[in-house]
């Protein structure tokens, strides 16, 4: 049934909360822009939700016009940055007690006129109904309650990567985070909120509510205050984790001596619940009856839950409501309850976001015009709270998150994302090698590692605007926030979902665009694009004067020595801060011989003289010497050899890693000296495509639309994966459907170490994915 | 539900007792209540079609080589719950004067004791208005009588057993039921007797195939109300198990197991609920400070439990049209109780009916999805609770 619970203390406490002072650019941001609200009251929690668009700026490449006699200039392109405006979705979460005050500092910050309704939904609207029209003067319109629920759940379902976690109590991560499935449908979903409602959804528009039960988190509430005589929610929570439920139910040894075991029912198992308060007088703790009522509860739930999962035949159990809502307690003993009736075979999955369904759904069901839905979206971890820990251990009195504000921000991104065609199991595919949350030593390094490369990334910030003086002040913002995001992340691992290299990477990127910082390597990648152009045509020429055989192996070990330039990694970005010139060939001497870490150099040798690829896909990594002395030439031998080749690069800037915009001006100028090249872009054999990406990582669960029809169009059957971001941090064990290729330098010691190896060991890691008409050697 | 049984050694007993033989093995058949076919609908899946036999039929069978096989007196089968035991005793009323001098001073004194009184120290009670009378039972004519006591007072039950010399009986007394297991020890202890322990489901099923089967005249054993919604025009039908397959077996103790019963020994159980009997008085204790399952069933018959629960009008204003749930159905049971206010303005009788409804509710919905699963469409419930 739906969420609705008359907080008795929350009208009484309007007055009370008029004092705080909320901060303009911390809550409630970019109100200035905001349009199309919608507004969620539940029993404790209200919900808002808006629409806004964001001006930042980003940084744009162009081309010099390089015919001109009077180029005096040096570079090959002008770096500019321009302001660019995007859209983004504010959800606010905050206490009932909280909502009269939120309102007049809307109304005081609201600009934009043309708003006239806010969509509201939620059992508190219509007692709120009259304080928002009057307040913000705008007209209330109702929603239904479920189909918000649901719109909200399967937008968060489809745009936030790890959104939908298990929780395992008693393990060294308790959240494991669910990889994101190609197609979320159908699915249960159990809201547990006064009562409980069962619905199963099956497409975007079409759900039904199959089932429900008045035992629920009023149940709980209700009867745990009369039992106990405690009033809050959250208390009685408090109550039954202290509590030991074995002295008021009765369990199977209580009625057998030991276990029953011709039934297979352990002598732990609850016989009855609450069935030891019927037959003594003695008094009962109030914690014992609150554990007992606890259990008795969500073992209901669970148990109802997998009957309706077991009649509809679905695996997908998503649990929801204010009874869920975080509490590790209640997940843990829906988790239970459900493994126990299924024997294991269904999960109880919880989502992230799972308080602002309802907000989210009847923000989209008010926004249907510009119709949402056909855009990707991206959870902004600068600007979003991320998944409070609640668990009493370390936060023992909850009631300390009165007057926190919840925030989560969404991207609308430029381009839709979808799955690389080629993956072998889309519905497995972890991008990630190594999950932080579960790995605790690798979680201390990394953390430790990004904190320590942070004054680095602060200098770099500022020295790429010198133009602009009060850089350094937006600098130490940015700098401010990122380490307060270290350190929640090093409390609370879980609170973005999978912590990983990677989102420890894009958390970077998203803070840095917060403060405007759009592209700060963007001097030194032109510097180095430059520079490396010079080099070009010697390269080549070396290049072609080695016999077949020699050539194969100079072109790999180019591509790896390219790779050593990276100013992500500090072990080399302090010898190219301390040496400029440090060159191409040194970074071959730093190269490790073969045989490399991992080699399959001569699988990939003996494939070579084999018939060429039809078309490869390769995702480039570095700018300058990387991409035009090592990937380029590597390029240019497969045109040669008459395969077609798809370069795929970041959409947006992150690292020094080549954008879209940057390579497509420096294939134009390598054209001009390379008629390999320059047939290759004229015959349309070689393209440029952006990956959709603005990360140092790759995740091929989430590509750009346009690349995956090329994909589809050129039957691409190779892939080429290049970099420590893109082949090590992740994909490190992606699958493919067809022929790959992961070439890496390792340039950070501690990870080199991991693998077995040291600082500048070479990943070559060429596979074939196995078919049961060839049984293809795989690499090692 | 078994009766004090007899270790079967003697192999002849099958054909004395049952002239047309049927196919079940004597470990099937370790207690004494018998299904003596009709010779002429011996069918051999026609077993739970030939119960229907009046004690008339067969007297017929009795014999010496049955008198002489037939486990002595007296004759009980217990089933010992987590909250109630429950005890069945065969009282003979075919005695005959050779028997009657025959039949030892301790075996006189336990039958009297039982037949004499409805009640038995300070919580054995018998239910006096479920007596079977002139019931066949081994060839031997006689009464059944239904008692029960709380669990906790075993003790006390076995100390009677003591001071009466029950042991002296030689009997065997076939128990059922988790205690049958966790008192054993105690049995053999404090009062000398052996258990002859049979499992629960088995002879749970065979009592309700047993008693559906004796029964007769009067009430039936089974029944249904027709228009159950309707107050007005509800009324307690009659039902026959007499083909009883499958069949949806909801036994309601201090917990709840729900049985798929596809013919007398092939069943299994399909779940179960913690939420029984037990938790209803266990609640009800709690909430009212009643102490006995009649005293919270009668607060319960006199409550209103829409007080203390939050209907679906409560939270709409109406019915929830989207999904057509009533306005008058419970969104949340105790839900009104979050209220202080509320909580103030109920009585303890609005309480116990509402932990009432909240069970059995609860009960009916988990059997449905059990009966849907399992694509079963007849269920009877049973149980002490």
């Amino acid at each position: 049934m739906a969420e609705f619970v008359r907080v008795a203390s929350s009208t009484s406490s309007h007055t009370m909360d008029k004092s705080i002072t909320l901060p303009p650019d911390e809550i409630f941001r970019n109100l200035e822009n905001a349009k199309r609200f919608a507004i969620d009251i539940g029993g404790s929690l209200t919900k808002l939700a808006y629409y806004s668009t964001v001006q930042h700026k980003v940084a744009k490449v162009r081309s010099f016009d390089h015919t001109s006699k009077e180029a005096t200039n040096e570079n090959l392109y002008e770096i500019s940055v321009q302001e660019e405006v995007t859209a983004r979705l504010h959800f606010i979460k905050f206490e009932n007690a909280y909502i009269e005050t939120c309102l007049d500092f809307i109304k005081d910050h609201l600009v934009n006129t043309e708003t006239k309704v806010i969509k509201a939904t939620g059992g508190g609207a219509h007692k709120f109904k009259e304080l928002i029209e009057r307040k913000l003067g705008l007209k209330v319109d109702k929603e239904d309650e479920m189909t918000c629920l649901i719109k909200g759940c399967n937008f968060v379902l489809r745009n936030i990567p790890h959104e939908a976690f298990v929780f395992a109590k008693h393990t060294e991560s308790e959240y494991r985070f669910q990889t994101t499935q190609p197609d979320i449908f159908p699915y249960l979903l159990v809201n547990i909120g006064s009562g409980v409602s069962i619905v199963k959804v099956e497409s975007e528009d079409k759900f039904e509510r199959i089932g429900g039960s008045s035992i629920g988190g009023g149940t709980f509430w209700g009867l745990g205050a009369l039992l106990t005589k405690t009033k809050r929610f959250d208390e009685l929570l408090q109550l039954a984790s202290k509590g030991q439920h074995t002295s008021v139910d009765m369990l199977v040894k209580d009625i057998y001596g030991g276990s029953y075991g011709s039934l297979g029912l352990t002598g732990d198992l609850i016989a009855s619940s609450f069935g030891k308060s019927a037959t003594a007088d003695k008094e009962f703790s109030k914690e014992d009856m609150a554990k007992s009522l606890l259990h008795m509860i969500s073992n209901d739930i669970g148990q109802l839950a997998c009957l309706y999962a077991k009649m509809h035949n679905l695996s997908r159990v998503y649990f929801g409501g204010f009874f869920i809502r975080g509490h590790p307690v209640t997940m843990h003993t829906i988790t239970y309850s459900i493994n126990f009736f299924t024997k294991g075979e269904v999960q109880a999955l919880f989502l992230r976001h799972e308080g602002y369904l309802g907000a989210i759904g009847a923000f989209l069901k008010g926004a249907e015009e510009d119709n949402p839905n056909q855009y990707s979206w991206g959870e902004n971890y600068a600007g979003s709270s991320g998944l409070m820990s609640v668990s009493p251990d370390m936060n023992p009195m909850q009631r300390a998150r009165s007057g926190t504000f919840d925030m989560l921000e969404m991207d609308r991104l430029e381009r839709k994302l979808v799955n690389l065609p080629l993956l072998q199991d889309a519905s497995s595919y972890i991008p990630d090698t190594v999950d932080l949350i579960e790995d605790a030593p690798a979680r201390e390094y990394w953390l430790f590692c990004f904190e320590e490369a942070l004054d680095g990334v602060v200098k770099r910030a500022v020295a790429s605007q010198p133009e602009m003086p009060e850089a350094a002040e937006r600098a130490e913002k940015f700098r401010q926030k990122y380490r307060h995001k270290l350190q929640t992340l090093r409390h609370q691992p879980f609170a973005y979902g999978s912590l990983t290299v990677r989102s420890l990477l894009d958390t970077r990127e998203h803070c840095l665009n917060e403060f405007n910082f759009p592209d700060p390597y963007c001097k030194i990648k032109q510097r180095e694009n430059d520079t490396a152009l010079k080099y070009y045509q010697k390269a080549v020429k070396s290049l072609d004067g080695l016999s077949w055989e020699q050539r194969q192996f100079a072109l790999v070990r180019g591509v790896l020595a390219g790779n050593v330039f990276d100013w992500g990694a500090k072990a080399v970005s302090d010898v190219l801060e301390s040496d400029p010139e440090f060159g191409f060939e040194q970074a071959k001497r730093q190269l490790e011989e073969r045989p490399w870490l991992i080699d399959s150099y001569d699988q990939w040798y003996e494939r070579l003289k084999g018939p060429p690829h039809k078309c490869a896909l390769f995702f480039v990594d570095n700018s300058g010497v990387d991409i035009i002395l090592g990937v380029m030439p590597f390029i240019r031998e497969l045109l040669s050899r008459g395969t077609e080749v798809v370069l795929a690069s970041n959409s947006g800037p992150a690292l020094n890693d080549v954008t879209n915009g940057e390579l497509q001006i420096l294939t134009e100028s390598i054209a001009a000296m390379d008629p390999v090249i320059q047939s290759g872009l004229k015959e349309d054999r070689l393209i440029c495509v952006q990956s959709g990406s603005s990360s140092p990582c790759l995740d091929l669960s989430r590509l750009d639309k346009a690349l995956a029809m090329v994909v589809r169009e050129r039957n691409i059957d190779l892939v080429i994966i290049e970099g420590m971001g893109r082949a090590i941090h992740t994909n490190y064990y992606a699958m493919l459907s067809c022929e790959s290729l992961k070439m890496a330098v390792i340039k950070n010691s501690w990870l080199a170490d991991r693998l077995g190896g040291k600082l500048f060991s070479v990943v070559f890691k060429y596979e074939v994915p196995i078919t049961d008409d060839h049984e293809a050697a795989l690499a090692p | 539900m078994a009766s004090n049984g007899h270790q079967r050694d003697d192999e002849s007993i099958d054909e004395d007792e049952t002239p047309t033989k049927q196919p079940r093995s004597d470990r099937e058949m370790p207690g004494c209540f018998r299904y003596e076919p009709d010779n002429e609908a011996a069918a051999p899946a026609g077993r739970a079609t030939s119960h229907r036999q009046t004690s008339n039929s067969t007297a017929r069978l009795r014999s010496d080589s049955v008198k002489k096989t037939r486990p002595p007196f007296p004759w009980f089968g217990m089933d010992i719950g987590g909250t109630l035991v429950k005890l069945v005793y065969f009282e003979p009323k075919d005695i005959t004067a050779e028997e009657e001098q025959e039949e030892v001073e301790n075996l006189k004194s336990i039958r009297r004791y039982l037949t004499s009184n409805i009640a038995y120290g300070k919580t054995g009670i018998r239910d006096v208005h479920l007596e079977l009378q002139d019931l066949t039972l081994c060839g031997r004519k006689g009464n059944l009588h239904f008692i029960r006591f709380p669990t906790h007072d075993l003790p006390a039950f076995l100390q009677m057993g003591r001071n009466k010399h029950f042991s002296s009986l030689h009997t065997t007394l076939c128990a059922t039921g988790g205690g049958a297991y966790k008192f054993e020890a105690d049995f053999h202890t404090m009062a000398d007797l052996q258990l002859h322990k049979l499992d629960e489901l088995e002879c749970l099923i065979r009592g309700v195939l047993y008693i559906d089967s004796v029964v007769s005249s009067g009430p039936s054993e089974c029944y249904y109300f027709e228009n159950p919604t309707d107050p007005e025009r509800c009324i307690q039908k009659p039902y026959t198990l007499e083909n009883p397959y499958p069949l949806l077996l909801v036994n309601i103790g201090s917990g709840v197991s729900i049985l798929a019963v596809y013919s007398e020994s092939n069943y299994k159980r399909v779940t179960g609920t913690s939420l029984g009997g037990g938790t209803f008085l266990g609640l009800c204790c709690l909430l009212t400070g009643c102490s006995s399952f009649e005293e919270a069933l009668e607060m319960a018959s006199e409550g209103e439990s829409t007080k203390v629960d939050k209907l679906v009008r409560d939270i709409y204003g109406g019915d929830y049209e989207r999904f057509g749930l009533p306005g008058w159905a419970v969104a949340s049971s105790f839900g009104n109780m979050m209220s202080k206010e509320k909580r103030e303005s109920v009585s303890k009788e609005d309480l116990a009916r509402a932990t009432l409804v909240t069970i059995t509710n609860n009960i009916g919905s988990i059997t449905r999805m059990c009966a849907l699963n399992e694509n079963i469409e007849r269920v009877v419930f049973v149980g002490t609770s």
